[in-house]
């Protein structure tokens, strides 16, 4: 029998609208979530303006509200968690894809997707029982007695071993996002055509150069969107961050002294957020986290433009 | 090429191993280059080699000659071993685990498949070009520039002018000397073809292997790549691996022949289009099988 046309066309019709619906609704929610968190952020920044940014005082006994130890602390730790994170993930996919041998690929690969699954909280319970302590007695020590004396970077390295605050934050995050940027990272690895490889180690290049002038500007798209994923969850990561950062409202310029993120303080803080201007300026918190994510999309996007550039012109 | 041409033109009716025999290269030439590939001064030595892809034996035992600065192509059909054989000469397969070669490989006499043989000085000396365009995700200039990189410190002049030189060699200068600066892979794909060839030469190996380089073009740009080979053979010991027969015989002075893994029969490549020692190869060329 004869397919009807007429009837294919309407099935053709409902499913484009259908997928239609599904793409515009993406746009909707972002913009119910935008509106949401400015009217609610709406009374805090009224009454600071732009001081709640540069702020650096949270009191919420005066009322007095700023945002600066809060998006100190998320950059920072999320800086040191790429620092960690990217190369050793760099690393793991490299081994996989180019140097492994086959016995050993998947029982690595399989590890590291364990990793993945390994819920945040276990993450913050396993770095403050476990870690903080460890890093705490044989490691802050050291590094205080060392890097804590160099010049210019020597303040950022003093200070008692507590075990919790912003460097045990950030390494946590690093061995969080590891999985996610490791798996990425080597999935796009492998989608570079063997020939592409096979013709660049046939004109004698080693591993390293193959890597670094052909698999890695085959594949930055990809690697700069990983990178930003892994990002992505360093900055938002709450759970784990909150249990090693130790929660303290100062600004302190020491990476081995407790401070705060933004993700923690809106976990600590809204239960107990009395009165309109301590809930809104929770809320600017949360406004100024999702500005902050959608500025280091925009950056990517940017580098790639640049990189693109740099690498040719295109006709 | 044009007068070739003219001549397989001018008898439509003729048969495969005709139409061969009115292109083969050297068939009007002078005596010296009558004798088998044994009499000249040899490039390469292949003694018993013997491949495996895991448990599977892809070539067995194979021994042969190869002339310096003469073209020589590997012929048979798909899955002989041809292409096997030429990853053997600058040991590419070893990117792969499982694969490996016994026997003994000799370029200029020393056994390249030695372990301790420095790979990346091999495949400087032994270029490669493959059977699709590899152009590097970088511009032209870079593609070329790349692999000279590698090996040695030219300064900004120098390189220009190696990069021109390479690409004169290959044919490509007229076509890309103003798009130096455009990424390699916006050429078209017989450009692209030329590029990857610019760039095997431009490292100045002393072998050029070529794995199929016509068999994703289109007729004018296999025309203009054959040519480069012609020329190229001027300087270069040139191996080719190709499934087009004609081809073989237009490009190449010698001519082997495969067939599961086997070599069945090399010459030179006159011979072996003309008046081949052994019936597989005959049948073979005249298009009885394969």
């Amino acid at each position: 029998m004869i397919r009807s046309g007429t009837k294919g066309r309407i099935l053709d019709v409902i499913f484009s609208s259908a997928t239609k619906i599904c793409a515009i609704s993406v746009f909707l929610i972002i913009v119910a979530i935008m509106v949401a968190l400015f009217a609610g952020a709406w009374p805090a920044l009224k009454k600071f303006g732009l001081s709640f940014i540069f702020s650096a005082e949270w009191n919420p006994v005066t009322e007095q509200f700023g945002a600066l130890v809060a998006i100190y602390g998320t950059v920072v730790t999320s800086i040191i968690a790429m620092l960690i994170g990217v190369p050793v993930s760099f690393g793991i996919a490299i081994f996989i894809t180019e140097l492994c041998p086959s016995w050993l690929k998947q029982p690595i690969a399989t590890a590291i997707e364990l990793l993945a699954a390994i819920p945040s909280i276990i993450y913050g319970m396993w770095g403050l029982f476990v870690f903080a302590p460890f890093f705490a007695d044989h490691i802050e020590p050291w590094i205080s007695s060392t890097l804590g004396n160099l010049p210019i970077i020597g303040p950022l390295f003093s200070g008692p071993p507590l075990g919790i605050g912003v460097l045990t934050a950030g390494i946590i995050l690093g061995i969080m996002v590891i999985p996610f940027m490791a798996s990425v990272f080597r999935d796009l690895f492998e989608v570079v055509p063997p020939v592409l490889k096979e013709s660049a180690y046939g004109i004698g290049a080693t591993t390293w150069e193959v890597i670094k002038k052909i698999v890695l500007p085959y594949t930055k798209v990809g690697v700069v969107g990983a990178i930003m994923l892994g990002l992505g969850r360093a900055l938002g990561e709450t759970m784990a961050v909150t249990f090693v950062i130790g929660n303290a409202d100062r600004l302190e310029t020491s990476l081995l002294m407790p401070g705060n993120t933004i993700s923690s303080s809106l976990a600590n803080q809204f239960t107990e957020a009395v009165g309109e201007i301590y809930t809104s300026s929770l809320i600017a918190l949360g406004l100024i986290l999702f500005f902050l994510t959608f500025l280091v999309l925009a950056l990517a996007k940017y580098l790639l433009i640049r990189l693109t550039l740099k690498e040719g012109v295109r006709t | 090429m044009a007068d070739t041409k003219a001549k397989s033109d001018s008898k439509p009716n003729q048969t495969l191993l005709e139409r061969g025999f009115a292109s083969i290269k050297g068939s009007d030439a002078d005596e010296s280059s009558k004798r088998g590939p044994s009499s000249l001064p040899l490039k390469i030595q292949v003694k018993n080699l013997d491949f495996y892809y895991g448990k599977f034996h892809a070539l067995h035992s194979i021994s042969m000659d190869i002339p310096e600065k003469k073209v020589t192509a590997m012929i048979g059909p798909s899955g002989c071993g041809k292409s096997t054989l030429i990853r053997c000469f600058n040991r590419i397969y070893e990117l792969y685990p499982k694969q490996y070669a016994t026997g003994e490989i000799l370029l200029d006499g020393r056994n390249i498949l030695d372990p301790k043989e420095d790979l990346n000085l091999l495949r400087a000396q032994v270029g490669m070009v493959f059977q699709k365009p590899t152009p590097f995700p970088m511009s032209v200039y870079d593609n070329i520039a790349f692999g000279v990189r590698l090996y040695e410190n030219l300064s900004k002049d120098e390189m220009d002018e190696r990069v021109e030189w390479a690409l004169k060699k290959s044919a490509l200068w007229k076509e890309v000397k103003d798009k130096l600066k455009q990424i390699g892979t916006a050429l078209s794909g017989g450009q692209q073809q030329r590029l990857c060839i610019a760039r095997a030469i431009a490292v100045k190996p002393e072998v050029v292997l070529l794995d199929e380089p016509c068999s994703a073009l289109d007729p004018i740009s296999t025309a203009k790549v054959e040519e480069l080979i012609d020329e190229l053979a001027d300087d270069y010991t040139i191996i080719i691996v190709t499934h087009n027969m004609q081809q073989a015989a237009r490009v190449s002075d010698f001519t082997a022949f495969m067939y599961l893994g086997k070599l069945i029969e090399f010459d030179r490549t006159e011979k072996m289009f003309t008046n081949p020692t052994r019936k597989e190869t005959e049948d073979y060329i005249t298009g009885r099988f394969g």
